[in-house]
């Protein structure tokens, strides 16, 4: 069984928390303190606010630790805000949080909540047919430096990376019904922990 | 609004979820706000307490302070709206705010109607007291609700009444035979298909936060506890003596409303609340939460 934990502070937890329930031999664990990321084998960042769950982890100490045992290889990935609180460079921001990834991002890249929508793709490292990709005031990346490998774009901009054990996406496969992205991701963690 | 629109208008909601949304005056309090951890904030020219206080009829705010505080903030903005004034919703959708409150804190502009929230691209949140309220609200196109409360007063008990009231009959309807249900609609005065999905999933079919009165962590946490998805805080943080410490503290109290040595925590030293009203004392036509149908 593989412990997956949703950082619970604020934000989509319940809905990654109800999508890593459909996924065979997978155990969704909310991560509220420093404590529960003793028992965990992988951790997603849930959209929401990154100014608000950027302060809480800080805060509340689990930024280090969460940066420590990225170090140490566990699997990470950061849905929307959790990409923003993943990047070494916000491009219009001067404040950086977990500076794990080496990608420049770009906050709010496409302007109010009258800019979200949703679209469909194919990412052939994730799944055989296009799925759904839903942006609410979403970031991209406009820049990957060496060592990460781009899973997707859209209209040129980066909106899928991935750098070893730390994957990012601009949108929110939690608030689909599709299952690719987090069976992904799950797939990373099996791997992490042989 | 297509459907697709109202998801992704629904969708922001979710993202608000276990945040707190701040009332701000001003670009210097909307960073204020921010900095503490705020998920939104809400743009006005007046708290709800001044609008008490100074009575005379309160309207949308000037579209100035509406940019200056959006240039000054990366978080959502929200700003409201009278009830059934479609003309400032739609300067408020074309200013390119995140949200629009169609609010009973304002001077309602009509006494029939709502705003038809189906014409707007933008998402709306509305006020309720009771299911039947919200399902209203959402028949006509709101993405998000919050619980009236009573605005302005500093005082929990009516944001408690309202929040008591929607759980307890989202539990009624939960526990009905189908076909119960019709007449159950006929009687809260709500949309069928509306009523259907609240018995089916034992929720609204949006997200659903608290408002009106909170004014401490501990009312805050315990609107959470109570089922809120998250808090608006209205005169509570910038009336009271020390408002970025206090909004912090709310915000934390919000994030970890199960956990009571965090709430004891966060809860010391904040200087004074705002001062309370007690709710027998106010007028029943100055009685915000009785504004909307």
């Amino acid at each position: 069984m593989l412990r997956i934990g949703i950082l619970g502070l604020q934000g989509s937890v319940i809905e990654h928390t109800i999508m890593l329930e459909r996924l065979e031999d997978v155990e969704p664990i909310q991560v509220k303190t420093r404590d529960d990321l003793d028992v965990i084998d992988g951790l997603i960042l849930p959209g929401g606010e990154s100014t608000t769950i950027g302060r809480l982890i800080t805060d509340y100490n689990l930024k280090d630790k969460i940066i420590e045992r990225a170090r140490a290889g566990m699997p990470i990935w950061g849905t929307c805000a959790g990409m923003i609180l993943l990047a070494k460079h916000i491009i219009n921001d001067d404040k950086v949080h977990l500076g794990l990834m080496d990608i420049y991002v770009r906050r709010n890249a496409y302007g109010s909540q009258l800019d979200s929508f949703k679209t469909t793709l194919l990412i052939p490292a994730v799944a055989e047919y296009p799925i759904p990709l839903v942006f609410i005031r979403a970031p991209y990346v406009e820049k990957a430096d060496g060592g990460t490998e781009i899973l997707a774009e859209l209209d040129d901009k980066i909106i899928a990376v991935r750098q070893g054990n730390l994957l990012a996406t601009s949108f929110h496969p939690e608030l689909t019904d599709d299952l690719s992205f987090h069976r992904y991701f799950a797939d990373m963690v099996a791997k992490s922990t042989i | 609004m297509d459907k697709e629109r109202y998801e992704l208008n629904k969708n922001l909601a979710q993202m608000l979820k276990g945040g707190v949304i701040m009332d701000v005056t001003n670009a210097e309090q909307a960073q204020i706000a921010e900095k503490a951890g705020a998920v939104a904030v809400m743009a006005l020219e007046r708290v709800p307490a001044d609008i008490r206080k100074q009575g005379g009829v309160a309207r949308m705010s000037d579209p100035k302070i509406i940019k200056e505080i959006k240039s000054a903030v990366s978080i959502p903005v929200m700003a409201k709206a009278r009830i059934g004034h479609f003309v400032e919703a739609q300067i408020l959708e074309a200013l390119g705010i995140d949200y629009i409150d169609e609010s009973e804190v304002l001077t309602p502009a009509d006494e029939m109607y709502h705003i038809n929230k189906w014409d707007f691209k933008i998402p709306f949140v509305c006020g309720a007291r009771n299911l039947g309220e919200a399902l209203r609200r959402i028949g006509e196109g709101a993405s998000m609700i919050r619980t009236k409360g009573e605005a302005g007063t500093g005082n929990v008990v009516e944001a408690v009444r309202h929040m008591r009231t929607v759980m307890d009959e989202i539990r009624k309807l939960q526990g009905m035979p189908k076909e119960e249900l019709m007449s159950a609609a006929k009687e809260m005065q709500a949309p069928y298909d509306l009523v259907v999905y609240v018995a089916e999933h034992g929720r609204l079919p949006v997200v659903n936060f608290a408002a009106g009165g909170v004014a401490t962590p501990a009312d805050a946490a315990l609107m959470m506890q109570l089922g809120a998805d998250g808090v608006f805080v209205g005169s509570g943080i910038f009336k009271s003596a020390n408002p970025a410490k206090r909004a912090e503290a709310i915000v934390k109290a919000v994030t970890y409303y199960n956990d009571p040595k965090v709430l004891a925590e966060v809860s010391e030293d904040l200087g004074e609340a705002m001062p309370g009203l007690e709710i027998s004392q106010i007028e029943t036509a100055q009685r915000m939460a009785e504004r909307g149908w």
